[in-house]
């Protein structure tokens, strides 16, 4: 199945120049660049039509600010943000998904962060997007992310006394102690 | 001392509370709470009102609203995490359980972020029979919110007579998957079988009985001085918070704003069918209302184009590793037998990568992020959920009104409790 997806490079780029949504993502890549600079990002792709970018929390804010004001694209609506957990990733554990819409010019812009594990601080989103609000309380009680500057930043979905964060990947869904569900056979 | 001096007293108490607090609403003087002590009223976790099990800790000044609390997780049921042990296929019982009104969507939305990943390409027939399925389950879910705005504000007539209408699109679902509520309805790369003579004739006799009802129902409410009284002006919300707030679906466009996921990025040949978009201009309950009540017209616009116009073909795309072979060529077929094996027990593995594909639920924009990291699971699979990122306005949205006007906003919001916690 998987070499249906790869395509060469050439192909990727004709591909590019004809296709309007790669265009689009274009576009919005060179105002990223332009405004923040190039060194800010990394790992650029283009999964599927979606432009993804990684930065780092110290610069987060700054873009998801100056993405909401910019007037060219207008990406100012949040669609939705998670938490996510990669324990191989030294360094890197925890990670942060924020995806940008442009309801004006349909252009959809996702930015990833990783930060380590011992050290899960975020900067808040939500003097930008009162929305922020909750989906930052959701990652902070599935993944124990913490958003500095949260205004109520406790758990939203389980139970207050809960001491762990359960959608970290060492949390194993099934009993720990049955033998008759190993990952042997079935995989994860 | 005398009573005049008592009146004194009190008026003065009276005139400094009203200066010590914010002008809350225009039409709520607060002077009948001459001790400046608020109550405090739980609305819910089980209240007739929250259609579902959610909380709402109401500071009340008198009827006022002064401030509140939502709590939710009531029903959390960690679906992101038993995504992650589950192959896709299994993952399509889970989507039922978020929106419940309105299961085929979720559904379809699921299967085509699965088709997504997998470069899948689906029969155009299979495309139309999925819209007639959305636009229903969409109906269904405006069918409830609509009616049971109708019961919250003590119209009882109305809600019993969409009710019986839902019942009638359900045995079109019975016919189609065999369920009504949760449907678990098609398969990644298609439908699990064709609509039968009988689903096509049911259906067709619903489109021709559905509208008298709806035009009774619209009778009963759109003008209704009773009805408007209480909903009109009531939880409303500009379209700039509610962009601000993340807000979709219907309770966006009754804001004014005009997002579709079906306009602006089409998917399932939405492109082929002629509709309209209403948007509303205040974005209070009764816009909520009538935007609700409007597209149900479009969907029933939907869905007549779609079947007039059901190709011939396939109802499902070839796609054997992800598509259950049918039973017969199972016993009969080695490749069959080895591929149904292979499915069941989630053998196969789906390409690396990160999928993010949205349809416009019951609520608004339903997504689904999926990330694959070549494994039988996902490694990680998120929801946007609109009922969860909508309902914190709701605090919002309420205070400075009565509680009454709070039991309406909360029916108009549509929150579905499935959908809320996950």
């Amino acid at each position: 199945m998987a070499d249906q997806t790869v395509e060469s490079p050439d192909a990727q780029e004709t591909a590019a120049e004809l296709d309007p949504a790669a265009q689009k993502n274009k576009q919005l890549l060179d105002l990223l660049y332009r405004l923040f600079g190039q060194d800010t990002f990394t790992d650029v792709e283009e999964p599927y039509g979606f432009l993804t970018v990684t930065t780092t929390r110290e610069r987060i804010h700054d873009i998801i600010a100056g993405l909401q004001q910019d007037q060219e694209l207008q990406l100012n609506f949040l669609t939705t943000m998670c938490g996510m957990h990669w324990p191989e990733r030294k360094d890197q554990e925890l990670g942060m998904v924020y995806m940008l819409h442009s309801l004006v010019h349909n252009i959809r812009l996702r930015l990833k962060i990783f930060f380590p594990i011992g050290d899960p601080h975020v900067p808040t989103m939500t003097d930008l997007y009162s929305t922020a609000n909750w989906m930052e309380r959701e990652a902070f009680d599935f993944y124990g992310i913490i958003a500095v500057g949260h205004p109520n930043l406790i758990r939203i979905l389980n139970v207050e006394d809960m001491d762990y964060h359960p959608m970290r990947k060492q949390y194993a869904l099934e009993d720990g102690t049955r033998e008759d569900k190993t990952d042997l056979f079935f995989g994860r | 001392m005398a009573v005049n001096d008592t009146l004194e007293g009190t008026r003065k108490i009276v005139e400094e509370a009203e200066e010590q607090r914010p002008n809350l609403h225009p039409l709520a003087p607060t002077v009948n709470d001459f001790n400046q002590e608020l109550t405090t009223l739980n609305l819910g976790p089980t209240h007739p009102a929250t259609h579902g099990i959610f909380q709402n800790i109401l500071q009340m000044d008198g009827e006022r609203i002064v401030s509140g609390v939502p709590t939710i997780g009531y029903i959390h049921r960690a679906f992101e995490k038993i995504a992650e042990r589950r192959p896709f296929y299994q993952i399509t019982p889970l989507t039922d359980r978020m929106n419940y009104c309105s299961s085929p969507i979720n559904n379809m939305g699921w299967h085509m972020t699965v088709e997504k990943l997998l470069g899948v390409t689906v029969p155009k027939r299979a495309q139309y029979m999925r819209v007639i399925l959305m636009e229903l389950a969409r109906i269904t879910d405006h069918l409830i919110c609509n009616g049971i705005l109708g019961v919250d504000t003590g119209a009882f007539t109305g809600f019993l007579y969409l009710m019986d209408e839902r019942e009638k699109v359900y045995e079109i679902y019975e016919e189609v998957s065999g369920a009504r509520l949760t449907t678990n309805m098609g398969r990644v790369g298609g439908m699990e079988r064709d609509f039968t003579p009988v689903a096509i004739q049911k259906l067709r006799a619903w489109l021709k009985s559905f509208p008298a009802v709806m035009r009774e129902f619209e009778k009963m409410f759109n003008r209704n001085r009773i009805f408007m009284d209480r909903v009109v002006d009531v939880g409303g919300i500009s379209a700039e918070r509610a962009l601000n707030y993340g807000f979709t679906g219907p309770n966006l466009r009754a804001a004014g704003v005009d997002y579709d996921v079906r306009v602006m990025n089409p998917y399932s040949s939405y492109q082929d069918f002629d509709f309209e978009i209403p948007v509303g201009t205040k974005g209070d309950t009764y816009d909520r209302f009538m935007v609700r009540n409007e597209e149900i017209w479009q969907s029933l616009r939907i869905i007549e184009q779609a079947l007039e116009n059901l190709p011939e073909g396939p109802y499902h795309a070839d796609a054997p590793h992800f598509y259950l072979p049918p039973k017969q060529a199972v016993y009969q077929n080695m490749e069959a037998l080895i591929y149904h094996f292979k499915i069941i027990m989630g053998e196969i593995d789906a390409p690396v990568g990160e999928v993010y594909h949205s349809v416009e639920g019951g609520n608004g924009e339903l997504g689904f992020y999926l990330v694959s990291d070549g494994g039988r699971t996902p490694y990680r699979l998120h929801f946007r959920r609109p009922c969860f990122i909508y309902y914190q306005a709701y605090t919002e949205m309420v205070v400075g009104q009565t509680l009454s006007d709070a039991i309406v906003t909360l029916s108009s919001m549509n929150v579905i409790a499935g959908e809320l916690d996950a």
